[in-house]
């Protein structure tokens, strides 16, 4: 596999990488590096890579790896902050603040949920993959990610109702 | 799209059963405006959707090649190698034709020598004999001095 092949296959995909990445390591800079750390890894596995029937597939069950041992290393050596029990009292926000705020809301619940609920909701709401690419890029049964799928929308909702009822009452 | 339709839409959303058909029926929807009251949780939730999923990677990606770099390296280190043995046996042979030049060149420089050594003797020996006039002069002087 030339270099311009290797480009032309591999390079549609680096911002769903990246975007996977990010949503895992949270920071935007390690998320940099682990793409183009994957990358390389890939370039220098390009010639194995015919062999593989879904290369994006295959890429991305990669940079889930990845990134799960980066946070693994990561773990062992730091203590974590976990604000959990954070609560925002403050009611006499207005209606619409609250409602731009919720987008990035949106992003601080999606973290506290669980890694493989993480990726599924990435995966399949932020990239769009079918149930069965999920299941190849993860290992798991289809119906196991619609589960593990189904929960997560229904804590993030749970929990967006939540705060909205905080905000108004 | 009906208030009722989308409303079941969000229920099969929420129990994970929709096609991804229907989840873009979704994001659209939610992504206009006029959005009832009781949803407006999701508008966030799937404008955010819509909006991650427009993050784009800037960064280069580098591959490196450095086994071609180490080719090349050899072959020019050998290149120089072939063209630095051809200059030296070179410098260390001279040509006949160069050695006679060689040869004629010194003995005319000896000749040239000779020729001033002699012109040289010549003046010198004048010299002498004029010192020897200016000598015999002189005896004489001091001669009729000490008288």
């Amino acid at each position: 596999m030339k270099q311009t092949d290797f480009l032309n296959t591999v390079l549609p995909f680096k911002d769903k990488v990246f975007r996977l990445a990010k949503r895992l390591l949270v920071s935007t800079d390690e998320a940099e590096d682990a793409t183009q750390e994957l990358y390389l890894k890939l370039w220098k596995n390009k010639n194995k890579l015919e062999d593989y029937k879904n290369i994006e597939a295959f890429a991305m069950t990669m940079t889930k790896n990845y990134c799960l041992d980066q946070l693994k290393a990561k773990r062992s050596n730091n203590l974590t902050l976990v604000h959990s029990n954070y609560k925002d009292n403050n009611i006499s926000l207005q209606r619409e603040i609250e409602l731009k705020d919720s987008v990035s809301r949106v992003h601080e619940l999606i973290e506290t949920l669980p890694e493989k609920q993480k990726l599924i909701i990435q995966l399949r709401d932020v990239e769009n993959y079918e149930f069965e690419e999920i299941g190849k890029i993860l290992d798991l049964q289809p119906t196991a990610v619609r589960v593990a799928l189904s929960r997560a929308r229904k804590t993030i909702r749970e929990q967006l109702i939540k705060q909205h009822n905080y905000g108004i009452s | 799209m009906e208030l009722a339709n989308i409303e079941k839409l969000i229920e099969k959303y929420d129990n994970a059963e929709t096609s991804l058909k229907e989840e873009q029926v979704l994001k659209d929807y939610f992504l206009k405006s006029d959005v009832p009251v009781h949803l407006l949780e999701y508008k966030a939730y799937f404008n955010y959707f819509s909006e991650s999923s427009t993050e784009r990677f800037t960064k280069s990606i580098p591959l490196n090649s450095k086994k071609t770099n180490w080719k090349w390296l050899s072959i020019a280190a050998s290149i120089a190698l072939l063209v630095s043995v051809y200059f030296i046996n070179d410098f260390g042979s001279i040509s006949d034709e160069e050695r006679l030049e060689a040869e004629k060149a010194y003995k005319e420089t000896q000749m040239a020598f000779q020729l001033i050594s002699q012109n040289l003797n010549k003046g010198n020996s004048v010299a002498i004999a004029g010192l020897q006039e200016f000598n015999k002069a002189q005896n004489k002087v001091f001669k009729t001095t000490k008288k």
